[in-house]
């Protein structure tokens, strides 16, 4: 029984629903970031595994898929740059990571 | 089962293992440090599927800088409980549960036994046909650069630039945000 792309795709989805719960269960802001990682981390498999299974026929499509990875890998860093900045100002005026203390834009 | 299936399964086993340690661990260094683990496992399935440039990156930019981000973050934002409870769980914990269980779910469903699974999808590996214009690299590294940098071939020279223009904006964003005042 070799590989097929059901195994990455499969992997891919647990990593996805894992990284979910993480996202929406979590009180630490930084616990939910760490959630969104490994969600942005199960797409990324989800994407190379599609460029390792393409059968498209013009070879400039081939690796699309990693080309896509690339650019979530970008979006990520910056994203987790941005947030874990966000994180640490919150903290310095409220002395808490807590999301659900956190509830300054609550009309 | 040859070599690429059982090292599939043994990244595999450990990468779910691990990334269930991220959202199970009550010590939130410790979730840190099995999320190196998520990223390196993640770096070793780019390897089975002939991505090294996305593995090595993978390794450089998450299990390198992200991280240490987190990492930085979580020291500076210290909680009294670490060692007890310092990744808690909130009240409606089972609501996400429930919606993550149901969207991995969907996903399975839709990718085995779904009407449109992928049951017949390619082999997969390989290079299609040679264009004369734009010969093809000898390996992958080459092939993502010429895809990403080449002017003549399709290339994603634009989508590239932005890419930096939205790091620069988040590099001033996270100055801004995070200076004191």
């Amino acid at each position: 029984m070799g590989l097929s792309l059901n195994h990455f795709l499969v992997l891919g989805a647990l990593l996805f629903c894992i990284g979910l719960y993480g996202a929406l269960a979590k009180r630490n802001a930084i616990a939910v970031l760490m959630g969104i990682e490994i969600m942005l981390n199960a797409v990324n498999i989800t994407m190379v595994g599609f460029a390792f299974y393409n059968t498209v026929k013009p070879w400039s499509t081939y690796l699309t898929g990693q080309i896509f990875a690339i650019f979530i890998i970008t979006v990520a860093a910056a994203e987790a740059a941005v947030a874990l900045a966000m994180i640490i100002s919150i903290y310095r005026k409220r002395n808490t990571v807590d999301v659900g203390e956190i509830n300054l834009m609550k009309w | 089962m040859d070599l690429a299936t059982l090292l599939f399964w043994i990244i595999a086993i450990i990468l779910v293992g691990s990334s269930l340690l991220v959202v199970g661990l009550r010590n939130i260094v410790h979730s840190a440090l099995a999320l190196v683990v998520v990223f390196a496992m993640a770096a070793g399935i780019y390897l089975l599927l002939n991505a090294e440039f996305i593995a090595i990156v993978q390794i450089l930019i998450y299990a390198g800088a992200v991280t240490i981000l987190i990492l930085f973050a979580l020291m500076l934002t210290r909680t009294n409980n670490l060692r007890t409870n310092s990744n808690p769980i909130n009240k409606i914990w089972w609501i996400g549960a429930i919606i993550s269980t149901l969207v991995g779910a969907g996903i399975i469903f839709a990718v085995t036994i779904g009407p449109y699974s992928t049951a017949h999808a390619g082999g997969g590996a390989g290079y299609g046909p040679q264009n004369a214009a734009c010969p093809l690299p000898p390996n992958n590294v080459a092939y993502i650069g010429e895809l990403l940098y080449s002017p003549t071939c399709y290339s994603y020279v634009l989508p590239f630039e932005i890419a930096s223009l939205v790091l620069l904006v988040a590099i001033i964003g996270a100055i801004v945000i995070g200076r004191e005042d």
